[in-house]
């Protein structure tokens, strides 16, 4: 089968054959973070996160290539904390000039600056909007949605459901603390109130224990009683820790949605709209698992050099970027409608799926929402509000 | 001409309705294909089309109905007299558009899943080639000539030119974000390629595969991202090609010297597929969210009717 394949696909090339090759190489760097597993096991990171959708990306990119006389090669490797700047000096000693970075917030801001001047850096996992405010790097752009755009996609949501009573509960861990800050930005942005908040202390201790659940069915209730009245639940736990129990056991009888519940995201193995269904199954068949949010981002990364290496014929970064930054670059995500950058903060515009356990429900920003540029830009920070000082070249 | 004697002669044994052409729309969700006389526009039959039909196409003689029933990963077949189902053609995974050669064999059948296009004979039902081409094929198209048959690559963003007595590709042709469907001329001479999330409508020079222009849209108080277009269908003498913008839910009428848009006619919801009756006097719709077809008066570029059909309609196509 492979023999076969490999066979048209030499009968195909050679019309071609006058186009001279030209090889693009990328890197993607993951940051292993220890810490506590998550809550479900279903959530367990599986070994290839984040590289089985760089593979994907590499792959549609070499299809294309083909046609153009280009061929992709991508390098996966791994790190810890304390190794991460090292092997990203490593990549760039390489000769790599365009990385995807799957780490924290604060070791991607690390892994920017020790890659240089002269290297494009993809944030293809944090989250944090300081990332794209005031610790902003010229070199630096975010396929990962920020804390701010997946806030905004759910407030849009709520609001359009007209449940503007809001009870927040929040994790004890900074990036909890960082996402119901974005909650509250949110949440004065379109106009809801926080008639609640309450704060869930992560005590430490096992993931899970047998009969675990004894204690959660009594301690979630009581967590959620006496609370101002509200219309619906919302979880900031970046972290993991508990919002997974909130469902059904809330002390009213009232929506949970963010961490748990309707969840917003930038992907989720169940989309099928806009052609989605074909990345899944293409992933699928590739990695023998579903898709992850990790692996998408990385997805995009790969697929926006990809598409601008198509367009201006050249593996050279400064043009790539210059492509990519520039007006005319387009990048189908399946999600009905082309994927840009902002160029004020290094971020890629993209519509936020709302989620349901096993179905995508919704999909943000909500019609209602107009904006005189682009309607993505009704998610997260805008053009007038950045804190990001750089000026891009 | 031969079989339409036979009908006539049918009619009068019967004593049936006079005879009048056929509409079959291939509704995605419902499984079925929704049948309509094309002079009263009535529903007349309905009938299974297995899981998930979409691509729907007819024999040159009008006496066969191909769809790409693509989540049984076939193309099947049925007699457009009796709706009876034929012996099914392979067609390679996921099937969601396809092409009759103009001499009615073989058919071209874009597989989304697997980047290959699947040439399969209809009268032997044996695949004859399978052509590897971009990510995400799905838009084809034949030359009237049936020389070239094109393919639109989604992900990849060409029309990918393939001759249809080797099999290789001969021309590649970028174009903007997710190309949706290709259409040649009459005359053979300009392509169309609509660019779904792109916006735009190429037109192509097939000879040496220059853009000469693109066409955009522009409809006050309707999102420019909503302006997408999918389905591309130009008169017989080349006058007029008609655009359908999906969830913008209109049809762009172009004019076919210019190639610039004279006029946005209101259809149903999230149109997408088009196709003439075989005089050319009508264009139908299949509106995907509305669950119906509207029907388009060609010499005036008046919507004229719209008919309840099948649930999501997707894919069109009339036969005398």
């Amino acid at each position: 089968m492979r023999f076969l394949h490999a066979a048209l696909v030499a009968a195909l090339v050679m019309p071609c054959a006058a186009l001279a090759q030209v090889e693009i190489r990328m890197a993607v760097l993951r940051v292993d973070e220890p810490g506590r597993p998550p809550a479900s096991r279903l959530d367990l990171p599986p070994e290839d996160l984040g590289f089985a959708g760089a593979r994907l990306g590499t792959s549609d990119n070499a299809t294309t290539g083909q046609f153009m006389g280009q061929s992709f090669v991508t390098d996966e490797v791994t790190a810890t904390h304390e190794t991460a700047a090292g092997k990203m000096q490593e990549i760039v000693a390489s000769g790599v000039r365009l990385v995807v970075t799957l780490a924290d917030e604060e070791t991607t801001l690390a892994l920017a600056d020790a890659a240089g001047d002269e290297v494009l850096v993809f944030n293809a996992r944090a989250r944090g909007d300081a990332l794209r405010g005031e610790d902003c790097r010229a070199n630096l752009l975010h396929t990962a949605p920020s804390r701010a755009m997946v806030t905004d996609a759910l407030a849009q949501f709520l609001m359009w459901k007209r449940w503007d009573d809001w009870f927040l509960i929040e994790g004890s861990h900074p990036a909890d603390r960082a996402l119901a800050d974005a909650y509250r930005r949110a949440a004065t942005k379109f106009g809801a109130r926080i008639v609640e908040e309450r704060t869930f202390e992560d005590t430490g201790g096992a993931r899970a224990t047998d009969s675990g659940l004894v204690q959660i069915q009594a301690r979630m209730p009581t967590f959620t009683q006496r609370a101002a009245q509200h219309d619906v639940v919302v979880a900031a736990d970046e972290t993991g820790i508990f919002a997974a129990y909130l469902p059904y056991h809330t002390w009213e009888a009232r929506p949970v949605a963010g961490s748990a519940g309707l969840s917003p995201l930038s992907w989720h193995p169940a989309m099928e709209m806009w052609g989605g269904m074909q990345f899944q199954s293409r992933f699928e068949k590739l990695a023998q698992r579903p898709s992850r949010e990790e692996d998408y981002q990385v997805w995009l990364a790969m697929r926006a050099v990809g598409e601008a290496a198509t367009r201006t014929q050249s593996a050279e970064m400064a043009v790539l970027r210059d492509y990519m930054l520039g007006d005319e670059f387009q990048l189908g995500g399946f999600k009905g409608q082309p994927l840009t950058w902002r160029d004020w903060d290094g971020q890629l515009r993209q519509p936020i799926l709302l989620a349901s356990g096993d179905i995508v429900t919704s999909v943000s920003p909500q019609s209602e929402y107009l904006h005189q540029v682009s309607q993505l830009d009704t998610l997260g920070i805008d053009r007038p509000e950045t804190a990001c000082q750089i000026e891009r070249q | 001409m031969i079989m339409r004697a036979t009908g006539l002669l049918a009619c009068l044994c019967t004593g049936s309705p006079a005879l009048a052409g056929k509409i079959f729309v291939s509704n995605e969700k419902g499984n079925d294909i929704t049948v309509l006389d094309s002079e009263s526009f009535e529903v007349i039959a309905t009938f299974p089309g297995g899981q998930r039909p979409r691509g729907i196409t007819a024999s040159p003689d009008g006496k066969w109905l191909y769809v790409c029933a693509s989540d049984d990963n076939l193309v099947r077949v049925f007699s457009t007299d009796t709706y009876e189902e034929q012996p099914t053609l392979p067609s390679g995974p996921d099937p969601e558009l396809f092409v009759l050669h103009p001499s009615g064999n073989p058919l071209y059948i874009a597989n989304e899943d697997d980047n290959i296009v699947t040439v399969v004979d209809v009268e032997t039902r044996t695949v004859l080639a399978e052509v590897p081409v971009g990510v995400e094929p799905e838009g084809m198209g034949v030359s009237p000539d049936g020389r070239i048959v094109v393919n639109t690559s989604e992900t990849t963003n060409m029309a990918h030119f393939i001759d249809t007595e080797t099999f290789e590709i001969v021309q590649n042709v970028l174009v903007d974000q997710r190309p949706r469907f290709a259409q040649f001329t009459d005359d053979g001479a300009t392509l169309l390629v609509s660019s779904e999330i792109g916006g735009t409508v190429s037109v192509i020079d097939p000879a040496s595969g220059q853009i000469e222009k693109k066409i955009t849209f522009e409809v006050p108080g309707v999102l420019p991202e909503a302006l997408q277009p999918v389905g591309v269908r130009v008169t017989a003498d080349g006058s007029k090609a008609y655009v359908a913008l999906g969830p913008a839910n209109r049809v762009a009428v172009v004019d076919g010297a210019t190639w610039e848009v004279t006029d946005y006619l209101l259809v149903g919801q999230r149109v997408w597929q088009l196709a003439f009756s075989p005089d050319q006097k009508y264009l139908f719709t299949t509106n995907g969210n509305s669950n119906d077809i509207s029907i388009i008066d060609v010499a005036s570029d008046e919507v004229i009717r719209s008919v309840q059909v099948g649930e999501q309609p997707w894919g069109v196509v009339a036969v005398e």
